[in-house]
């Protein structure tokens, strides 16, 4: 190597912060005077995936609407883990009505913030609105009033944090969970152990499909990359959903300080691709950095034990590598690969 | 307070609920030994001094690498760096290379005049320190920081040593020595040349020392009989290396035989091609791998032209030839002899054998221990004779500067408690920062920094400094590759990913604190911090 102009930064962005960067190169998160939306005491379970995303998330679009903002939240852990009755966790304007209603209240409360601009003589609602909920409000009973949402393009950020199954009450399978997971209702007995293989549902596949003005996915494994994404979509108006993976140590038996750990598994084994788009095209995706075998990613969780035991499933693990290999080829996950995946043409809505 | 409709209790905050309650276990936040540190002979905090380097504090780097070594100029260009050998890095890509760094450092203090601190206040305290080498420096730094009188008794013309009685100038060039001899001397330590000391009780007695530290090294040359021609010419290493430094060059002739394995064979062959010999060769009886010289002087020799003949000994020396007899190694590894011989022709041959100890000073001094010609010290540094410690060359152990410096420090220590009538006691050895502690997902990958090389022609006819050093660029670089072993480098990242921000962030400098009313003892800290900082310990329950 030859001369080099010192632009190395010892763990560059991929810290939380980094006392070498400029200010303003660090995370949200590295503040002292980051919000802390969801504040202490809350009682998700030790090393909540759900809890940490909803922090780095809130905390962003705090930081990215100047704190103008409301959240509506959909029943789930994270509704039920942050507000006891009469404790709150959250620090900003909050509100809570049904379990699959989340994106129809948010529509209203945008409407409301609309109208309220307009009678003081203003463009555009000055104050904006998230929506969120955990998988099974947003891929099941949530999915209606999502896809209307989309379809009339309403000015609402949704943001879906992604454990892979109803957690709240007890872990029962969502069209989010994966196949062969154990859940308590996909228990490994009989022919096909745990969840059955198909397709499942893909929501940021299907809001692409709506031509939203933007779609991401993130991880709490990725702060930068979560960042980046939630403060670009609150500078944008109209439909916006990201889709955040959240690891969950209850529900799918890992240790509670592995939490990171998975979700950067799934992204590098290819099992969770991390990419945006606008307008139904993939714009930009997040490469592999270091790819690893999706064993590496089950291992750690006992939901998939069964396919580990004294005769391991050989031919299962095999079809999540193959799962993981389709991803990085859909998505072009490595090298210079491009994305194959997308739905054109609805620029125009 | 008038409530909305349905409405029966104020609203509350979850910070009502302490979740630190849920824990068995509990986060702290940890300083490991990093593994450079553990294996620097001179004891420097070298993740210390390079957490200041990375952000480009080079005086705050060089201050607090000066805590334990004086001389990092000479120490970036002479030492083995045993540290590189033990770094992280070395398992993620290559080791850090620390002693370029450490060489930039010195190199900077001396073009910034950056000086010591004189004492605070004065003991009155007089210590006797004998031979200037790297040991007996650093003794006398470290005792008059401590604020007590030093003089240094040097039987030589002039300070360094080894490091400039044998170690050839195109590794260390001399100025660069000066530089950091004098900085020590400017502290008000004061050094009689040209003096030799010959009766160590009575040099103490007259000027009235109430301790003395030896550092005398180990410079009479070993021999091996060999039979020779009358006229054969037959030198010593270090009689040739230490002529160097006089008026009149050493007269070796146009084909040159050293025999020996060690760096002073490697440094007397690279000396002789650069004085004009056509042909430079080493002879030793084992093999290349077996050679206690280190790969990468033999390798820099090879590329000047130094020739190698290993598993041979030298059985006779003639008149411009010599007689060599090929050996084997038997299957312990040991060279034994064929009963083939050879010829070479050899103007002169130059022995490098090792050295032993001129022990002379210590006559009459009683309790003294020794063993192999060396003076044995007890774990203070202390001689049989209370009040006398020795350390470097002349005690037992391995012979480098670096090792040196090593025994000044420490024995100052002990000196300064034996004085004071106290003993001074190392602080218990943290927890070693091993290479599985860390995460070393969060580091950017980087290639070490190679310092430049002179070119081959002027390395075979000069005494030029052959290795270069680095620049501010990519010095600032290649500290930045330091992963912090062990040690907190303030990269947020436990701030950022406790789900129950029970992570408290104190400021730029300032670190962090958990808020134990929250923590529910997750771990995801400790999984995540990069650099192996925080450890998990059962709560007392
Ligand atoms: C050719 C050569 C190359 C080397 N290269 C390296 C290297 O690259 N890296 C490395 O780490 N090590 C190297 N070494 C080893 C290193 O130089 C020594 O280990 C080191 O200098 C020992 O330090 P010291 O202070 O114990 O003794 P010395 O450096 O030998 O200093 C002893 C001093 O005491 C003085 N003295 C002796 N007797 C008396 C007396 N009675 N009264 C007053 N003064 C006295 C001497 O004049 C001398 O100045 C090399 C050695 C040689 C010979
Ligand atoms: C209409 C309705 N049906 C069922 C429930 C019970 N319920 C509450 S939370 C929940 C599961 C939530 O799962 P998900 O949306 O994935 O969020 P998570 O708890 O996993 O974060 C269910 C079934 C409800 N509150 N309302
Ligand atoms: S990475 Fe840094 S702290 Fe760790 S061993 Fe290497 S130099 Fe020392
Ligand atoms: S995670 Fe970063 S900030 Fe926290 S202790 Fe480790 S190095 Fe320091
Ligand atoms: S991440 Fe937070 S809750 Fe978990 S152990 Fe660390 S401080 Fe405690
Ligand atoms: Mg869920």
């Amino acid at each position: 190597m030859g001369h080099q102009d010192v632009k190395f930064y010892q763990t560059g962005t991929f810290t939380v912060g980094n006392r070498l960067l400029p200010p303003e190169q660090r995370s949200v998160q590295s503040e002292i005077e980051r919000t802390n939306s969801l504040n202490s005491g809350h009682r998700a379970c030790q090393g909540c995936g759900e809890a940490l995303g909803a922090r780095y998330a809130i905390d962003a679009a705090m930081r990215a609407t100047g704190n103008q903002l409301i959240a509506v939240n959909a029943t789930g852990c994270l509704e039920v883990f942050s507000t006891p009755y009469p404790e709150t966790s959250w620090q900003i304007p909050w509100i809570h009505s049904l379990f699959g209603n989340a994106a129809a209240v948010a529509t209203g409360v945008a409407a409301a913030a609309k109208i309220r601009a307009q009678k003081a003589g203003k463009p555009l609602a000055e104050t904006r609105v998230i929506a969120q909920g955990g998988d099974g409000g947003t891929t099941d009973i949530g999915f209606g009033c999502l896809s209307g949402m989309f379809e009339r393009n309403d000015d609402v950020l949704y943001i879906c944090y992604d454990n892979q199954a109803y957690m709240n009450t007890g872990v029962q399978r969502s069209s989010a969970t994966p196949p062969a997971a154990r859940t308590a209702t996909t228990m490994p007995v009989g022919e096909h152990p745990g969840n059955e293989w198909g397709q499942g549902k893909n929501v940021p596949l299907i809001a692409m499909a709506h031509g939203i003005p933007y779609v991401a996915t993130a991880s709490v494994s990725d702060l930068r990359d979560l960042e980046y994404k939630v403060t670009k979509a609150m500078n944008m108006r109209g439909a916006r959903y990201i889709h955040i993976f959240v690891p969950c140590p209850l529900g799918w038996g890992s240790a509670s300080c592995d939490t990171i750990k998975l979700a950067r598994l799934a992204k590098e084994t290819g099992l969770f691709p991390v990419f945006e788009a606008e307008y139904g095209e993939v714009t930009n995706v997040s490469k592999i950095r270091q790819k690893q075998p999706v064993e590496a990613y089950l291992r750690l969780q006992r939901r998939f034990a069964h396919l580990f035991g004294k005769t391991p499933q050989l031919e299962l693990i095999a079809r999540f590598q193959a799962m993981a290999d389709q991803n990085i080829r859909k998505f072009g996950l490595l090298g210079e690969d491009k994305a194959t995946v997308g739905f054109p043409g609805s620029e125009h809505k | 307070m008038n409530k909305p409709f349905a409405i029966t209790l104020n609203v509350g905050s979850s910070l009502a609920n302490k979740t630190g309650s849920w824990r068995s276990f509990r986060p702290a936040y940890v300083n490991r030994l990093p593994p450079c540190n553990n294996a620097c002979p001179a004891g420097e905090d070298t993740q210390g001094w390079l957490f200041h380097a990375e952000s480009g504090d080079y005086e705050a780097a060089w201050r607090h690498l000066t805590e334990a070594n004086p001389m990092p100029a000479v120490m970036g260009r002479v030492c083995y760096h045993p540290c590189e050998g033990a770094c992280n890095r070395g398992q993620l890509d290559s080791a850090v290379g620390i002693n370029s760094v450490e060489r930039f450092l010195g190199d900077e203090a001396i073009k910034q005049g950056w000086k010591f601190a004189a004492p605070a206040a004065e003991t009155g305290k007089r210590i006797l320190v004998v031979g200037a080498g790297p040991s007996g420096l650093s003794a006398a730094y470290q005792l008059r920081r401590m604020g007590h009188q030093v003089v240094i008794f040097e039987a030589g013309p002039l300070a360094g040593g080894m490091m400039r009685f044998g170690i050839p100038k195109y590794r260390l060039p001399r100025e660069v020595l000066d530089a950091e001899v004098q900085r020590i001397l400017d502290m008000g330590v004061e050094m009689r040349l040209n003096t030799k000391v010959e009766d160590l009780l009575k040099t103490m007695k007259e000027e009235k020392f109430d301790a003395a530290f030896l550092a005398v090294g180990a410079h009479i040359a070993k021999r091996t009989a060999i039979p020779a021609a009358e006229s054969a010419k037959i030198l010593d290493a270090v009689s040739v290396l230490r002529s160097m430094e006089g008026e009149d060059k050493p007269m070796l002739g146009r084909r040159v035989v050293v025999y020996g394995g060690g760096n002073t064979a490697i440094d007397v062959a690279r000396t002789a091609k650069r004085l004009g010999a056509e042909e430079a060769i080493i002879v030793y009886r084992r093999t290349r791998d077996k050679m206690p010289a280190h790969d990468f002087e033999v390798e820099e020799a090879l590329q000047e032209g130094v020739m190698m003949r290993w598993l041979s000994t030298i059985k006779q020396v003639g008149e411009g030839a010599i007689q060599v007899e090929k050996m084997e190694l038997d299957e312990n590894g040991k060279p034994v002899p064929t009963g083939e011989f050879d010829t070479l022709e050899a103007d002169s041959v130059i022995l490098a054998l090792g050295q032993d100890v001129d022990l002379g000073l210590l006559n009459g001094v009683p309790d003294l221990s020794f063993e192999d010609g060396v003076v044995k010290v007890g774990e203070n540094m202390m001689t049989g004779y209370p009040g006398i410690f020795a350390g470097g060359d002349m005690v037992p152990s391995d012979r480098t500067v670096t090792v040196g410096v090593g025994h000044g420090k420490l024995a100052a220590r002990h000196i300064n408690a034996w004085l004071a009538g106290t003993t001074y006691v190392k602080p218990p050895k943290k927890e070693l920062a091993t290479f599985e502690k860390l995460n070393t997902w969060y580091y950017t990958d980087a290639d070490k920094t190679v310092r430049p090389m002179l070119d081959i022609i002027r390395r075979q006819s000069t005494f030029d400094e052959v290795q270069g050093g680095l620049n501010e660029d990519n010095a600032l670089f290649e500290a930045r590759r330091c992963l912090s072993c062990g040690n907190c480098f303030e990269c947020d990242n436990c701030y950022g990913v406790c789900p129950d921000n029970a992570v408290i962030k104190l400021g730029p400098g300032k670190k962090f604190e958990f808020n134990y009313d929250y923590c529910k003892g997750c771990g995801v800290c400790v999984e995540e911090c990069p650099c192996g900082a925080i450890k998990m310990e059962a709560e007392a329950s």
